[in-house]
């Protein structure tokens, strides 16, 4: 079974949310939803004060090539345009709606037939993705339409379906695969027309084999689809890691996927993909998993952008007593949230809730040179040193050590056995690297 | 409601600690020091024993009074350059020459240069070649094993590797040493009491077993290969250095046995004869002391290979384990900086 050759770990899949199915998250009664929840230029907000809107209506208008427009997904009152500080961590602007009733806008198709007929041409589907505020589902928020516009000189050979979901705990993937299958195929066929190949691969870890049977048995339906099992290793679903384990090839260094021939999309974003092509519906909700050793209920809830994550967990049985962290995401990438009344957004996949005793770090000991974040490194870098060139800021350095490569998918943090805190400087290092590089074209 | 804790990601953490390890390495210790017990008596573990808490507790003793920090011998690496020290005498040493070597080990090789992880050198090691040098005599007397203490009136015996430098030294050839040999064995199958051991070259049995003069923890081949082998299991060392020193010995050694079987002995021996085993599997691959990348894992091991040749064929000693890898320790940094592992997307297809 195929997976990608260097490094990766197997962090303990936890997978408690696996079987549950896909429940709808009642509406809030208030709301906020975070106009910029994509990578790029920040939205421009048309609704005012006071206003009343629709489910689907534009709230904020997104601009310049690489940015995402944000639309309602309630409807009711706007009592307050403010900013807030999102999951991210950053404070961005927001609208802040008074839910009232759910009254959606006429042009979407909200009845719960399969369209698979695909009328719309490569240029209107690639418009009709950036007008519904479609980005990548996976957590990176990347404004889906930009992908789809191959650059000039370069072809796209293979779309890639990433329904890998390496995180531990997370379910929320598996779960529309499994129940949204036939949708999200049709996603994917309408990617493949925007993008003009005839052949995407759709990599699922082979700890998810429901999914995998289940999809398998649709592909018959469709014309040049093909269902990729991969054997379980973090981080499979990151996006070099994941073109590497599917189709063998190795993105450059600093380059993006289609440099060889590939572009990769989330299996969630496909799915949004489809709503918004065949029913128009914009990305107002999504799958997400609320789970957690002690949580009472974990589930995989279909709920609005822009619902309190309190409202989630209050769904799933309530914040349990020994809580110590809770994370948006999973256990190996996700961003671990202070504040508890703050949105869900496009990019929120899970809420992960931990014990007291699983929130605390090991004890920091010396570097025993090991070596073993090397070897678990998909990357090929050397942790141990980025971390040290970070200590010492000798930021030069870490830039020639090629500190920017690293995709800060934690598996060295994750296998120290001296506990150091390799990420948080290897995170440092980038950052000032950043800057240096930064002020230099600035020159 | 209680406050929630913020921390950057990773946030599970795979329970691997530096605990682990070292308790690890003492485990796979184990059986090489049953062997010796078996073979040498109830000073073995004595000996051990002794190391072990002599080193813990001058590491105690210098963290807590003479650097003033908090002491951190739980962690088990104090005790792994106990049991390794003592692996690494004869269990006849005087006791008082091994807490020199135990202070010597920690005291100079490790805490001057910041305590664990930061030592260039494999303490241990330092240890042994400091004692080797200042008390050449009691270093390499061997007491005599199990079986033949009841046959040989002397209490000290060679090592095969001292038996067949001597020999050569003196002009003999390897067929003469064997010969010599052969006949210490027939005297002692029939019975005879011997005065002493000199001349005698055991058999391949007893060197793979562990029936022959040398170090404390050098002498069982199979019980070493088992610790190393639990320890590849744990993931606790890799194949590289094991592998790429004990082939280039038995590489270099074959070679010129193939060229010259008169005055070169079979690489048999030198694989098991002599500290080949301990120190390729335990010593080399201490983490610490070691490249970082397994590409630099395998020069360094043909390094210690190349340089253990070396030094017993033409070297002043018979043995050349200790000063080989101290000496690719050395090289570790540079290897560190040229050998690096290989990046994802460096090479384009």
């Amino acid at each position: 079974m195929k997976t990608f050759k260097l490094g990766g770990v197997h962090p303990e899949e936890n997978k408690i949310s696996a079987n549950k199915v896909i429940e709808v998250l009642p509406l809030p009664k208030q709301a906020c939803v975070p106009v910029t929840q994509h990578l790029g230029a920040p939205s421009t907000i048309v609704v005012e004060k006071g206003a009343t809107v629709k489910v689907g209506q534009l709230l904020a208008k997104s601009e310049g090539f690489i940015g995402a427009n944000t639309h309602s997904p309630f409807s009711g009152k706007v009592s307050k345009i403010d900013t807030i500080i999102d999951t991210s961590g950053y404070r961005r602007p927001a609208v802040f709606i008074d839910v009232e009733d759910d009254e959606w806008d006429e042009s979407i198709d909200r009845s719960s037939d399969i369209r698979y007929e695909i009328n719309l041409s490569r240029l209107e589907i690639i418009d009709r993705i950036k007008t519904m505020g479609i980005v990548g589902l996976g957590g990176a928020t990347f404004p889906s339409h930009v992908k789809l516009m191959v650059p000039e000189g370069k072809k796209a050979m293979v779309l890639i379906i990433n329904g890998v979901e390496c995180e531990p705990y997370l379910t929320s993937d598996h779960r529309l695969m499994l129940e949204r299958g036939e949708e999200m195929m049709i996603g994917v066929s309408i990617l493949m027309k925007a993008l003009e190949v005839n052949k995407a691969i759709i990599g699922i870890e082979n700890n998810k084999p429901d999914a995998i049977n289940h999809l398998k048995s649709l592909c018959s339906k469709f014309n040049g689809i093909e269902i990729c099992p991969l054997k379980v290793k973090y981080p499979q679903g990151a996006e070099k890691q994941l073109i590497k384990a599917a189709v063998n090839r190795e993105v450059p260094s600093g380059k993006l996927p289609i440099e060889v021939g590939c572009v990769v999309n989330n299996a969630g974003t496909a799915f949004a993909v489809y709503e918004a092509v065949q029913k128009n519906k914009p990305l107002i909700e999504r799958v997400i998993t609320v789970t957690g050793k002690s949580v009472k209920k974990s589930c995989n809830l279909m709920a609005r952008i822009g619902t309190s994550v309190s409202e989630l967990i209050d769904f799933a049985g309530g914040l349990p007593e020994d809580t110590g962290k809770v994370i948006s995401g999973g256990p190996m990438m996700g961003k671990a949230l202070n504040v508890l009344d703050i949105p869900v957004m496009k990019g929120t996949s899970g809420i992960l809730i931990m014990t007291q005793k699983e929130s605390k770090r090991v004890v920091v000991q010396n570097c025993i040179r090991c070596g073993k974040c090397i070897t678990v490194c998909p990357m090929g870098l050397e942790p141990y040193k980025l971390a040290q060139l970070s200590e010492i800021e000798n930021y030069e350095m870490s830039e020639s050590e090629k500190v920017l490569d690293c995709i800060e998918c934690g598996s060295c943090q994750f296998t120290c056995p001296a506990g150091r805190p390799l990420l948080d400087y290897v995170r440092l290092g980038k950052y000032e690297v950043g800057q240096i590089i930064r002020n230099r074209t600035k020159k | 409601m209680n406050l929630l804790t913020v921390s950057g990601s990773p946030h599970v953490h795979d329970k691997d600690s530096v605990q682990k390890i070292m308790w690890g390495v003492v485990i796979a210790l184990l059986p090489a020091l049953l062997v010796s017990t078996w073979y040498f008596g109830i000073s073995a573990i004595i000996l051990t024993l002794i190391s072990i808490v002599a080193c813990i507790a001058f590491e105690y003793l210098i963290q807590k009074f003479v650097l003033k920090v908090n002491p951190s011998v739980t962690d088990g690496s104090a005790a792994v350059t106990g049991i390794l020290l003592a692996f690494n005498v004869p269990t006849s040493l005087p006791i008082w020459q091994l807490l020199v070597g135990a202070l010597v080990a920690i005291g100079i090789a490790k805490m001057s240069f910041g305590g664990l992880g930061k030592n260039p050198f494999n303490p241990a090691l330092i240890g042994r070649v400091f004692l080797l040098i200042s008390f050449p005599v009691d270093m390499t007397t061997w007491p005599i094993p199990r079986p033949f203490t009841t046959l040989v009136d002397a209490v000290t015996g060679p090592t095969s590797l001292g038996v067949i430098k001597e020999g050569l030294m003196k002009g003999e050839t390897i067929d003469q040493l064997m010969a010599k040999s052969d006949t210490i064995h027939t005297a002692l199958q029939q019975g005879h009491k011997l005065a002493d051991l000199s001349g005698f070259i055991p058999s391949y049995t007893d060197m793979f077993v562990g029936g022959i003069g040398g170090s404390l923890g050098e002498v069982s081949a199979i019980a070493l290969i088992l610790g190393g082998l639990f320890m590849l299991l744990r993931k606790i060392i890799s194949w590289h250095i094991p592998v790429a020193y004990i082939g280039t010995v038995l590489a270099f050694t074959g070679i010129l046995w193939m060229i010259n079987p008169a005055n070169y002995i079979n690489p048999v021996y030198h694989l098991f004869a002599g500290g080949l085993m301990l120190g390729a599997i335990f010593m080399a691959t201490d983490m610490v002391t070691s490249p970082m990348s397994g590409k630099g894992m395998i020069v360094y091991g043909i390094g210690c290979g190349v340089l253990t040749v070396l030094i017993r064929i033409w070297g002043a000693y018979p043995e050349g384990v200790s000063f080989a890898i101290l000496i690719m320790n050395a090289v570790v940094p540079l290897i560190n900086k040229s050998m690096k592992p290989k990046r994802f997307g460096e090479v384009i297809k």
